[in-house]
């Protein structure tokens, strides 16, 4: 409480001081002339404010969020040999977000003896699916190809595929990533369809992705989906956690940070986080000092 | 400190990246002839990947294969559609691209509108339905009142059949306020994002590329 | 010809695909199952078709020497080049070890992630910029989005971690999501669900056409 306090009562003095100088003319014309300022120099902060917490990092405090322990808690519930569907939805663009989620979840999903299915939605996605199911599943947990897991890799289509799969997922998706018909692959003589899918692991950056899975197939084919995602498309998927659609969510690096520290990982995205903070300090100052050049401004144009 | 080695295979792709990477940065200081190379390499490349990729992951093995082993020679159709859409090229033909657009039109007119009908309105209204008062929980009740209010009031906000006036202009003012918080959380999450993939750059370029830091 | 049997082929298979949800027959099932398969096929080749256009238009440039020709010519032998070891490395390009993942690295990954990573700069410009608390609703759109911002983030949790439990950053930037965020974008959901329905069934109905109408250039 006092932390508190001492918070608002340093918020009140600055305020406070702020609007003091503001009537002295000589600051409020220093704050008119900073609506001049060359973008540049913002784009210089912003580069000087990543690159530091990036090579001294301060270690700040995670602590999971309740929609991402969901998110862990469904995959803690799988069983051994249990069937799970991972739709990388996703390309490189998105990579710094999603693909620590990727990798985390793939970790969580080998230690339960876990087989998994995975596939893309998104053309760029089959060689960031394939780096994953190498890293993790292949060199860490020595998951055997065809038998423990399977990357069936991009088909064309958005919710066509989806409803396809629906129906019969070797006959959407004929052969795997690397051409094999998928009758050669034990694994997929156990999967007709999605209702033989115990999860679908979605991570998603847009469309088609989280927001098509559970349009067309959760409630279709009673299909349990827990979505990791962009933090761009995170707000619209909190609709879906509140009616259950969606059994867990993890929003952008921030999300994936929270998972990787569940999983107990130090990746990409939890030393990410430092330069995370920072850059948006320096945002919300953008957003107040820009506010108070433009009252400065408009208090020097009333006089 | 390990920079990569770029007389590596892997290594000079690494240097490759990263000096397009930097290429791409110099925007920010003004358009240049190298931001230009790099961002014309860039469609170009993505244009064939994505030809590559749809022929080897979809057309290949959706059609062609099928059709030629004759395993299900009905496929020929999709495939005759599909080449149909370069009667655009064609103007006096180009009419017979429609056919090929009539399939992709109908196919998802239909398949959204069930989606959308079952996965966004039914479930989202179902979802709505939320006790206004749950005993021995007043948080929640005043969380539950919040929310059927914020709802109501929004789509009362988007219903322009009736003009916005009394109780109604009262009414879609709550909802603009709501939908005011709403992007500004968009917003928030937006900016979360945005900074992320510049971090994703930044590991790229001390990791992989200058060797300074492990991430 | 032109233009009806077109518009009948929409209304034919989109009524297909709506029986499909509703009708589990093998009557509609079965041609449902078959516009699924065949329009994963058609979209393939849309694809493609842009990458055509993509050569017709920049191709007409470096033939005339227009505007910037030369870079045409990188983005044309940058595509020819893709497409060409896409192909000669078969069905197994993707492999990690072929030419065309080290393109995808080197080139294609690099690039669009620094192309999507350049907003984080013109987001901080922006802010400072263009972001100006004028009225009630800006204010309340500023409030959500700083409490968001540094809610979502470590610093949120090291500067409230010893606050009064409900209060503190995080749980605050939770709320907001969970409620007045959640029902608003709630209604927008539900708002452009009836009109994504209402689309829908224009084009299936045959009212929304415009496709059927032209093709231009």
């Amino acid at each position: 409480m006092a932390s508190l306090i001492v918070f608002l009562v340093v918020l009140a003095v600055v305020a406070g001081i702020l609007a003091f100088l503001l009537r002295v003319p000589a600051v409020a014309a220093w704050f008119a002339r900073l609506r001049g300022l060359d973008r540049r120099w913002i784009f210089v902060a912003v580069w000087v404010l990543v690159m530091i917490p990036l090579l001294f990092p301060l270690k700040l405090p995670i602590a999971p969020t309740a929609r991402a322990v969901e998110y862990y808690e469904e995959i803690e519930k799988l069983k051994p040999g249990d069937i799970v569907l991972l739709s990388a939805d996703y390309d490189p663009a998105s990579g710094p977000e999603l693909g620590p989620m990727l990798r985390s979840s793939l970790t969580q999903l080998c230690r339960h003896k876990v087989k998994i299915v995975g596939d893309c939605l998104w053309p760029g996605g089959p060689p960031l699916l394939e780096q994953g199911f190498n890293q993790v599943a292949r060199d860490q947990f020595h998951y055997q190809y065809g038998v423990d897991y399977v990357n069936l890799g991009f088909k064309e289509g958005r919710e066509a595929v989806i409803l396809a799969m629906g129906n019969s997922i070797p006959g959407t998706f004929a052969s795997d990533f690397r051409g094999t018909p998928v009758t050669q692959l034990p694994l997929m003589n156990k999967v007709t369809n999605l209702s033989s899918v115990k999860l679908l692991v979605n991570i998603s950056a847009g469309y088609p992705g989280t927001k098509e899975w559970v349009q067309q197939a959760s409630r279709r084919f009673n299909l349990k989906i827990i979505s990791g995602c962009t933090a761009v498309s995170a707000p619209e998927y909190y609709a879906y956690l509140q009616s259950n659609q969606l059994l867990g969510l993890l929003g952008g690096m921030a999300g994936a940070a929270e998972y990787e520290k569940m999983t107990g990982i130090t990746g990409s995205a939890t030393k990410g986080m430092d330069a995370q903070s920072s850059v948006h300090l320096l945002i919300m100052l953008c957003i107040l000092m820009g506010n108070l050049a433009h009252w400065a401004a408009r208090r020097q144009g009333e006089r | 400190m390990h920079i990569a080695n770029p007389l590596s295979f892997d290594g000079l792709g690494v240097w490759i990246a990263a000096l397009l990477t930097l290429f791409i940065f110099s925007f920010l200081y003004k358009d240049n002839p190298f931001y230009k190379l790099a961002e014309h390499l860039f469609v170009g490349i993505s244009a064939g990947y994505y030809v590559a990729q749809e022929w080897w992951a979809v057309i290949y093995p959706q059609c062609v294969k099928p059709v030629m082993n004759g395993s299900r020679p009905i496929m020929i159709i999709p495939g005759i559609l599909g080449l149909l859409l370069f009667s655009r090229f064609v103007p006096k033909a180009g009419w017979l691209s429609r056919w090929s657009l009539a399939i992709i039109i109908g196919a998802y007119a239909g398949i959204k509108t069930t989606g959308f009908a079952q996965g966004d309105l039914v479930e989202q209204f179902h979802a709505s339905l939320l006790p206004l008062w749950v005993p021995g929980h007043i948080g929640v009740s005043i969380d539950n009142i919040l929310f059927i209010a914020g709802i109501i009031s929004t789509l009362v906000f988007f219903f322009f059949s009736t003009e916005h006036k009394g109780a109604i202009k009262n009414a879609a003012q709550l909802g603009v306020w709501f939908l005011m918080i709403s992007f500004g959380a968009a917003y928030g999450f937006t900016v979360m994002a945005r900074v992320s993939l510049l971090i994703g750059r930044f590991q790229f370029l001390l990791d992989p590329w200058l060797g300074v830091a492990r991430f | 010809m032109q233009r009806q049997v077109p518009l009948l082929l929409t209304a034919a298979i989109g009524l297909v695909m709506l029986l499909y949800f509703f009708v589990p027959n093998p009557i509609i099932s079965g041609p449902g199952h078959f516009f699924e398969d065949a329009v994963i096929i058609v979209v393939a080749f849309a694809i493609v078709l842009g990458a055509a256009n993509l050569l017709q238009f920049n191709g007409e440039i470096i033939v005339r020497r227009g505007k910037d020709w030369p870079y045409k010519a990188v983005l044309l032998l940058s595509m020819f080049a893709m497409i060409g070891i896409g192909l000669v490395e078969g069905e197994h390009y993707l492999d990690p070890e072929t030419k065309f993942s080290w393109m995808y690295n080197t080139f294609y990954a690099s690039m669009q992630a620094t192309m999507f990573a350049l907003l984080a700069f013109y987001i901080a410009s922006a802010a400072f910029r263009a972001f100006r608390i004028r009225n009630v609703e800006a204010a309340l759109l500023a409030i959500a989005a700083l409490f968001v911002m540094i809610g979502r983030v470590p610093i949120g949790l090291a500067i409230s971690k010893n606050w009064p439990n409900g209060v503190q950053l995080p749980q605050i930037s939770d709320w907001i999501m969970e409620n007045p965020q959640n029902s608003a974008k709630r209604a927008i959901l539900m708002g452009a669900a009836l009109g994504v329905m209402s689309t829908g069934l224009r084009i299936i109905m045959g009212i929304e056409g415009s496709f059927s109408r032209g093709e231009g250039r």
